[in-house]
């Protein structure tokens, strides 16, 4: 089994469970930039040489081979061009979700089964048994969303050891094997932007360009800003807005055009939608493709409210009609379905009313 | 399993011999600059370490500089000589082992120096016309010339005398990185006409964190290392007896049996290739096919990724190495096999095989073994980087 080690607590004590448990294991990191210092410095970032040597050390620890494997090219193609188109045509992507899809059980899968090993293990929060995807026990830990886009075929060639444990005691666990990343801090954010600042760097990469901010209910001008681009549906904080609404309400981000530039902002009422159609629908659960209507939840991004709804696949869209209305609702972000805590199936948001 | 291990080019193990004329000094106490009896003992140990060295070398015990390895030894020529000449070019061949090439480079960023790589043939060869028209430009101007006296990765032995007799026309000092030579090829210091030449403990059978830069006289490096003015001035720092000692007893034994050695080595090294062509057809080999290195045997393995295949032999017993530069973990092709005119895609997916002294025909069973059923997993994997779809 080939074990996916970042560098970080997880995936450290991921690799040595499936160790103890009498697997032939080796582990691999994942150089994501051939130029790592131009990423995240410091402890908080995946792919920082701090964190390959982090995971070299815990793979000494754990007694198993370890090897670097290059999936630059690869993740600035499929992870971090996507994420710059994506953003430049107004849509909100979730790399983490991305990278997954892309990265982690596609180029790195396709590698390992050709060079003979049976599965890939990552330290992902999420629960996988015959080939069922289910959250974490750890609510609050759980990522079993960004695994919602893996297809049946993927989750057959993955483990995920830590869906039965919490994050306190997967950091127990570490202290207890004597792997020094036991108190290494959490990633966060997005470890391609090495200073967190995601709106520099599309403009880096986009250009910034003023353009307008446009009123829904008046239809009037009401600010500008520097690229559509750095906006993302639901957005209430830094919309640069000249004068008070009509209504004397706070605006919120309606809507992103990015032809025309205009980012159309409303009342948060206007935010709300019902109604929702998603693209790229991957279906793999333990239930039978919805071609009728199927009641079930859906979560609308990472670490996202839970609403329950009714979904129906036709085509290659799923629709979705909410039971309740959400706001913040970007395009771009992933939409996964569950029936109580199990995965059934995910499409990428496309429109929503 | 045993381990067939292949990689005597990174360290070789040490000798018998070394081991126990180190061991014996592990437990004295001395500095070798003391004055006092503990100093004299200690220091005796060093001289007669140096004169061991120089008598196995073809040199003057007066020209041994000792120094803690070759990446030193490289640096204090490369940046000593260009110091103390005082012009800008340094004439330095394209495939020298980064301890030669980055201290050259570093010079440049920083002091101002001019560097002119030399190119080379398809096999790895710096062709005495290349160096004549290189320094011809300008000779007044050139610091240095630094070419290996055979190459790490590919083991192309580089015709050094000539070039050395070259360099000496026109007044320049040329150094060599002997580290891989010393124990396969015959390697003397005033015969070859260098001026500077690096070897190292623990390529030759003795301990890490040892070597020497041969210094033939008149030829003062400034210091890259100052302080309490040991070694002609030219390397101060306290002498580590124990590591010179061990080093003097690998450079005796690895010379007094270098041509038994080198004869042996040929024969498996020959057999090696011979198999790996059986069960790879298509299967390139690198270097060039007679001036090479008696253990070195170089491989390109075309659709594979070096680092799988040095995945899947690791697995099966089997250690070698890709040779490549491994900056920050990611492998990048190697300059080397750049510089002889690979692509790019080629040079990724390259092994290179290395035998030395505990070498047997045991280790290349093993690779014959595995060599054709890894070659066909690595190339199903095939090279990651091109096949972003």
């Amino acid at each position: 089994m080939l074990a996916a080690m970042s560098g970080g607590v997880d995936s450290a004590v991921a690799a040595a469970r499936i160790a103890e448990a009498g697997h032939d294991v080796t582990g691999i990191h994942l150089a994501l930039s051939s130029n790592p210092q131009s990423y995240r410095t410091g402890a908080r970032g995946c792919c920082t040489l701090e964190d390959s040597r982090d995971a070299r050390r815990a793979a000494d620890v754990i007694g198993i081979p370890f090897y670097i494997w290059d999936m630059a090219e690869r993740f600035h193609h499929d992870v971090v061009e996507d994420f710059v188109s994506e953003y430049a045509a107004g849509r909100t992507p979730n790399p983490c979700l991305r990278c997954n899809e892309k990265i982690k059980f596609e180029a790195v899968l396709d590698r390992a089964l050709a060079l003979g090993f049976d599965a890939v293990a990552t330290g992902h929060h999420a629960r996988l048994s015959d080939g069922v995807l289910r959250r974490s026990v750890d609510e609050g830990k759980d990522q079993s969303y960004v695994l919602g886009v893996l297809t049946r075929e993927q989750l057959a060639h993955a483990i995920f050891p830590l869906g039965d444990s919490t994050k306190a005691e997967v950091r127990a666990e570490a202290a207890r094997r004597g792997l020094t990343v036991a108190d290494k801090p959490d990633s966060h954010d997005i470890c391609f932007i090495a200073d967190g600042n995601t709106r520099a760097f599309l403009a880096d990469r986009l250009g910034a360009e003023e353009g307008p901010i446009v009123d829904a209910l008046t239809g009037q001008v009401v600010g500008s800003h520097e690229g559509a681009f750095g906006f993302t549906v639901g957005q209430r904080k830094g919309l640069n807005i000249d004068r008070p609404a009509a209504d004397g309400r706070p605006r919120y981000v309606l809507s992103i055009e990015p032809v025309s530039n205009t980012v159309t902002v409303g009342p948060r009422a206007s935010l709300e939608v019902r109604s929702i159609v998603g693209e790229r629908p991957v279906w793999n659960g333990p239930v039978r493709e919805p071609y009728e209507p199927m009641t079930c939840t859906v979560q609308l991004r990472a670490h996202g409210e839970v609403y329950g709804c009714r979904a129906q696949l036709s085509g290659d869209q799923l629709h979705i009609e909410l039971d309740a209305p959400a706001t913040g609702v970007a395009p771009g972000q992933g939409a996964v379905l569950y029936d109580g805590d199990v995965v059934i199936g995910s499409a990428t948001i496309a429109s929503a009313i | 399993m045993g381990t067939a291990y292949l990689d005597h080019a990174s360290t070789t193990p040490m000798l018998p011999e070394a081991i126990e004329a180190m061991t014996a000094q592990l437990g004295q106490v001395g500095n070798a600059s003391s004055l006092h009896a503990t100093g004299r003992r200690t220091r005796r140990v060093v001289e007669e370490s140096r004169e061991t060295i120089a008598s196995a070398m073809g040199a003057r015990p007066s020209e041994v500089v000792f120094t803690a390895g070759g990446t030193e030894a490289d640096n204090l020529a490369i940046k000593g000589l260009f110091w103390a000449r005082k012009r800008p070019r340094i004439l330095i061949s394209a495939i020298e082992h980064h301890a030669a090439l980055d201290p050259a480079h570093w010079l440049a960023e920083n002091h101002g120096a001019v560097v002119e790589l030399l190119d080379v043939d398809e096999h790895g060869r710096v062709h005495p016309e290349t160096l004549r028209a290189a320094i011809a430009r300008d000779p007044g101007d050139v610091a240095l010339v630094s070419v290996m006296w055979a190459n790490n990765e590919v083991g192309t032995v580089q015709p050094i005398k000539e070039l050395a007799a070259i360099a000496h026309e026109h007044g320049i000092p040329f150094h060599t990185d002997a580290v891989q030579a010393v124990s396969q090829l015959p390697v003397l210091f005033a015969e070859s006409g260098v001026d500077a030449m690096t070897i190292s403990g623990h390529k030759v059978g003795g301990p890490i964190g040892v070597g020497a830069l041969l210094l033939a006289r008149g030829v003062d490096p400034v210091p890259v290392l100052h302080g309490g003015g040991q070694e002609r001035d030219v390397r101060s720092g306290t002498l580590d007896a124990p590591a010179i000692a061990g080093f003097a007893a690998a450079v005796h034994a690895a010379v007094a049996r270098r041509a038994e050695t080198a004869e042996r080595l040929a024969v498996l090294r020959d057999d090696l290739i011979g198999r790996v062509r059986q069960a790879v057809p298509d299967v390139i080999v690198n270097g060039h096919p007679t001036d090479r290195l008696p253990g070195n045997a170089h491989f390109s393995f075309p659709g594979c990724e070096g680092d799988a295949l040095l995945m899947l032999l690791d697995a099966r017993g089997v250690e070698c190495s890709t040779g490549s530069a491994c900056s920050a973990g990611v492998a990048q092709p190697s300059h080397v096999l750049l510089a002889m005119g690979q692509d790019g895609l080629q040079a990724r997916g390259s092994l290179r095989f290395s035998l030395g002294h505990t070498s047997t025909v045991t280790d290349v069973d093993r690779v014959a073994e595995v060599i054709g059923h890894v070659v066909e997993r690595a190339r199903r994997a095939g090279i990651t980087s091109v096949s972003a779809s």
